[in-house]
């Protein structure tokens, strides 16, 4: 690294630091100073004298007590884990396998079914949550978790497909040619070699699919009607917002606690989530 | 223990043709060294052999069991890899127990399998590290003991030894040479170091283009090559080749081109004076060009020194000879210096002869 | 070639191989794959046949519809809304992408020097990108609230810095500071769709940052220390140098942004519902209005099919481009 004078550093390193920094990070502290500020405080019009917008000197518990009270929060946290977990789960079952015949068996259309793949990776929700619905609607599945656990692996298998490839190709070939020739089948070579090899892919892949099911608003928003069904998004969404009366501590409230199992699992894993993240973008 | 056939097999990929027709039979406890430059599909025969490619033609026995179609767990083999191939995740125990495992042994068999294997390579303090902590040598050392803790009836090297620097590489050449002499397993080894093939095998086989040029022992593959390919490929430094018409006079037949008119010796007399008049290739090793003693004018010729590499034990002589280029190994108490014309005479009982257009030695 | 005669032995015996049908490269691929195929026709092909018939006929919610033709798209071509969904979405798209580019990799090339809490920081940069994105952007929808904005606020502020130090010179303004910083973020059409664009932008600058920060680590340091020696200075060392070995990356990058920007959904409806008037409508959203919120599902799918060729070019375009640079 070539320095410079120590002014320099501060001008040109430091300052635009802090301020992205304070750009990415001010709504959550303002997430933060909302939940727990009490209403009369938090009502208070920005050209009022005695705005006060950084600090409270009155914290309050009553938005989260609301939120506990008056609605299915909990509820709501308990599926979003559950549909979280389950197709994560399934999408990394699926992802594994299908990464790793298409990075490493030789078979016919390998090279077609897995461009195949990267092309439903692009497929945005969006583009089909009109007839899938109609769909889950057809399948008796509407208004129950598993509409979801079952349309989350369709974005998520793709990228875990996606991710596993890339992780496998990075596996010498000889690590299960030598296994095969040690006496193991295809099938125990995968599972005693290579697989346990795989492990940093497999938590990268884990945590990201984890954290974009969390995410995830579009389908919840239209498959889950009843109030007990819904996740947090969608409850925060239409349980906190009574026609154009917004909750806003009780809403902050929600915001907080809902982003904070996904903070803790990221919290655990940054490393795996960052190569899961980097590992998505190559090519 | 077994014998290995390969019969007359052929490897074709989509779009190119990588074995063509090889056909070998090695002994039960031979060890067969397969050589070429890359691509000359040694490393592939090698894994059809294993197991680890199909093929597309002709039939591999080990024993008398044709294994074509056998997957390499059945085939009771063993393969040592470039890259060592060590499961990273496991302990060096538990890598070379591995194989055990697989084929059901019972656990006081493995430990004392692996316990034994162990003492043989001397890396028994190391059975309770991941492969991560060891260095190249002792890696190379538990691929080994992974390959003869099963006692297979084959063992298969794919350049064991490439990936070592250069001292480490003589050291493990003479242990897995003990190995041999010690074990007696069948063994095939590949590798591109003419170097390995000639100490190791007790036979060699050298490849190029997908097909066997010639096989023999180390000494005959250096002493009567098969063709002018093997006869530069084997040796280091490598044969001189000048390009020369051969002429018949009476009775004595001559190799002549612009820089020299060499005298072909008696034993070669009969099958040069087929080529009378023809173009043909002259081979000499480096060692066997003398400094002339005026004895033998039939036999010398004059080549310019261009750089002169005191070796200690010898003197390499660069040397220009006419428009060719040749190296001459000489006695390191001859004083030469660049620049300078000297009389080089061929030793007649090592000349080699090629045909121009074959490259099939005369 | 063969050098030793072959002795006489038994008959060679060619042992019939056991059924093991995972031995063979094409079974076990399929076996692998088949739970993946399974749940992407389910839920993707058969979806996605299912929105064309649905584009083409004239369902609602609970009426099964029938064959329309491409009434549904000539609708749209009709339909003012659409026009300026088309354009919001384009704009919106184009204008949030350069900005995340140019931020994010202003951001990594921050990142990709030492420092201490290095680790620390990339931690949290990348938290607007992890937390979920209806519940971050319900805390930008509060700080744009127009009585109650903390950003309103702070440029009230600002103003009165800067009016208290022309003060000093005796300059005096012509509006006061409060009316300057009265802006009804989200119920100006223009100001929405800006303020949905920052949204945009905060929420994908992490993820440039860190993915163009991986592309950078992978440059090695003597290239630019190279380049440097050769006389260049830093601008002309990150054009000559980062940048070229930087764009493989980079275009990845942006080819993924740009598909999840134009098919984003969360942040508009939470922030605007589309609104005001439909002026921050994008395609999503405004599907989302008729299919779900109308119940005119076969309008809804018309709407968000028209997605499917504008998305479709820009990935054949990009990949096209990414081949070109990678194989430069």
């Amino acid at each position: 690294m070539i320095e410079g004078a120590i002014w320099r550093k501060w001008v040109y390193f430091y300052l635009p630091l802090a301020l992205f920094l304070l750009f990415l990070l001010f709504p959550f502290y303002w997430m933060v100073i909302t939940t727990f500020r009490p209403d009369n405080e938090l009502y208070i019009a920005w050209r009022r004298p005695n705005y006060a917008p950084f600090w409270t000197w009155n914290p309050t518990l009553d938005h989260i007590k609301f939120l506990f009270r008056e609605t299915a929060f909990l509820t709501w946290l308990w599926n979003t884990m559950f549909i979280a977990l389950c197709s994560t789960v399934i999408s990394l079952f699926c992802g594994v396998l299908a990464g790793y015949a298409l990075s490493r068996l030789n078979f016919p259309f390998a090279g077609s079914l897995g461009t195949m793949i990267f092309v439903t990776y692009l497929v945005p929700q969006t583009l089909l949550f009109i007839p899938l619905s109609d769909i889950i609607r057809n399948y008796r599945l509407g208004d129950t978790p598993w509409s979801l656990i079952l349309t989350y692996p369709t974005f998520l298998i793709p990228f875990c497909t996606w991710l596993m490839m890339g992780f496998f190709k990075s596996i010498p070939k000889e690590l299960e040619e030598c296994a095969r020739i040690d006496g193991a089948s295809r099938l125990k070579a995968m599972f005693y070699i290579i697989l346990p090899v795989a492990v940093p892919g497999i938590l990268s892949a884990g945590i990201f699919a984890f954290t974009l099911s969390w995410n995830e608003f579009i389908y919840a928003l239209v498959f889950l009607s009843s109030p007990e069904q819904k996740t947090v998004p969608v409850g925060v969404v239409s349980e906190l917002i009574r026609g154009d009366v917004f909750f806003w501590g009780a809403l902050m409230a929600g915001a907080l606690l809902g982003s904070i199992p996904v903070a803790i699992a990221y919290s655990f894993f940054v490393e795996h989530y960052v190569s899961g993240l980097t590992g998505s973008v190559k090519g | 223990m077994a014998n290995v056939s390969i019969r007359k097999i052929h490897k074709h990929y989509a779009d190119f043709h990588a074995v063509k027709g090889v056909s070998l039979e090695i002994k039960d406890k031979e060890f067969v060294v397969l050589v070429g430059p890359s691509g000359c599909g040694k490393t592939t025969t090698l894994r059809m052999v294993a197991g680890l490619e199909s093929i597309t033609e002709g039939d591999i026995l080990i024993g008398n069991t044709v294994v074509n179609n056998l997957p390499p767990m059945d085939r009771d083999i063993a393969m040592v890899f470039q890259n060592y191939a060590l499961y990273p995740h496991m302990s060096v125990f538990d890598n070379m127990a591995f194989g055990l495992k697989m084929r059901k042994f019972d656990k006081a068999e493995i430990k004392k399998r692996v316990d034994n294997a162990a003492d043989i390579l001397g890396i028994t303090d190391h059975l309770t590290r991941k492969p991560r902590m060891l260095s190249g040598g002792q890696r190379q050392r538990v691929a080994l003991g992974r390959a003869i803790v099963r006692n297979p009836q084959v063992f298969l090297f794919d350049e064991p030894l490439s990936n070592l620097d250069a001292k480490l590489r003589v050291q493990m050449r003479v242990e897995i040479k003990k190995l041999h002499q010690r074990l007696s397993t069948t063994s095939i080894y590949v590798t591109h170091d003419q170097i390995e093939a000639m100490t190791l095998g007790d036979r060699v086989v050298v490849m190029k283009d997908g097909l066997i040029q010639q096989v023999g022992e180390p000494l005959e593959l250096y002493n009567t090559p098969a063709n002018k390919y093997v006869a530069g490929f084997i040796g280091s430094p490598a044969m001189n080749f000048a390009n020369v018409t051969i002429k018949t006079e009476n009775g004595a037949v001559w190799a002549e081109s612009p820089a020299m008119r060499i005298r072909a010796p008696e034993r070669l007399a009969a099958r040069l004076a087929a080529h009378d008049g023809k173009p043909a290739v002259i081979g000499i090793r480096p060692e066997d060009l003398l400094m002339a003693n005026g004895t033998s004018p039939e036999l010398t010729f004059t080549a310019g020194v261009e750089v002169a590499e005191q070796l200690g034990s010898e003197i390499l002589l660069d040397l220009k000879v006419g428009t060719g280029a040749m190296v001459a190994s000489v006695e390191p108490t001859v004083r030469v210096k660049p620049g300078e014309a000297i009389q080089l005479t061929m030793n007649p009982e090592r000349m080699h002869f090629f045909d121009a257009k074959t490259e099939a030695a005369i | 070639m063969v050098a030793t005669a072959v002795q006489t032995v038994p008959a060679p015996h060619t042992p019939e191989p056991r059924w093991r049908p995972l031995e063979n490269e094409g079974w076990l691929a399929l076996v692998l794959l088949l739970p993946t195929l399974v749940l992407l026709g389910l839920f993707i092909a058969y979806p996605f046949v299912r929105g064309i018939l649905l584009s083409v006929s004239s369902s609602r919610v609970g009426v099964p519809g029938e064959w329309v033709g491409f009434a549904n798209f000539t609708r749209l071509l009709s339909d003012p809304i659409f026009y300026m969904v088309v354009r919001n979405t384009v704009w919106y798209t184009f204008i949030t992408t350069i900005f995340k580019l140019a931020l994010g990799l202003w951001l990594a090339l921050l990142l990709n020097r030492n420092f201490r809490f290095k680790a620390f920081t990339r931690a949290f940069i990348l938290l607007p990108f992890i937390i979920p994105t209806v519940l971050s952007t319900f805390a930008w929808k509060w700080m744009f609230d127009p009585t109650f904005s903390v950003l309103n606020w702070f440029i009230m502020k600002m103003c009165q810095w800067k009016v208290s130090f022309f003060g000093l010179f005796g300059i005096e303004p012509a509006t006061s500071c409060v009316v300057q910083a009265q802006f009804n973020w989200l119920g100006d059409a223009d100001l929405a769709m800006w303020a949905i664009i920052i949204v945009n932008i905060w929420r994908g600058v992490p993820f440039f940052a860190i993915s163009l920060l991986a592309g950078l680590q992978t440059i090695s340091p003597d290239l630019a220390e190279a380049a440097a020696i050769d006389g260049a200075k830093p601008l002309q060392r990150f054009w000559y140098i980062t940048w070229p070995l930087l764009l493989p990356v980079t275009m990845v990058v942006v080819l993924f942004s740009v598909i999840q920007t134009f098919a984003d959904f969360q942040i508009v409806y939470v922030m605007t519902g589309g609104g005001p008037a439909n002026a921050t409508h994008l395609f999503a959203t405004y599907a989302y209005q008729m299919g779900v919120g109308t119940g005119l599902l076969s309008q809804g799918a018309a709407i968000s099919l028209a997605m499917f060729p504008i998305l479709f070019g820009i990935v054949i375009v990009q990949l096209l481009y990414i081949r070109r640079v990678e194989t430069r």
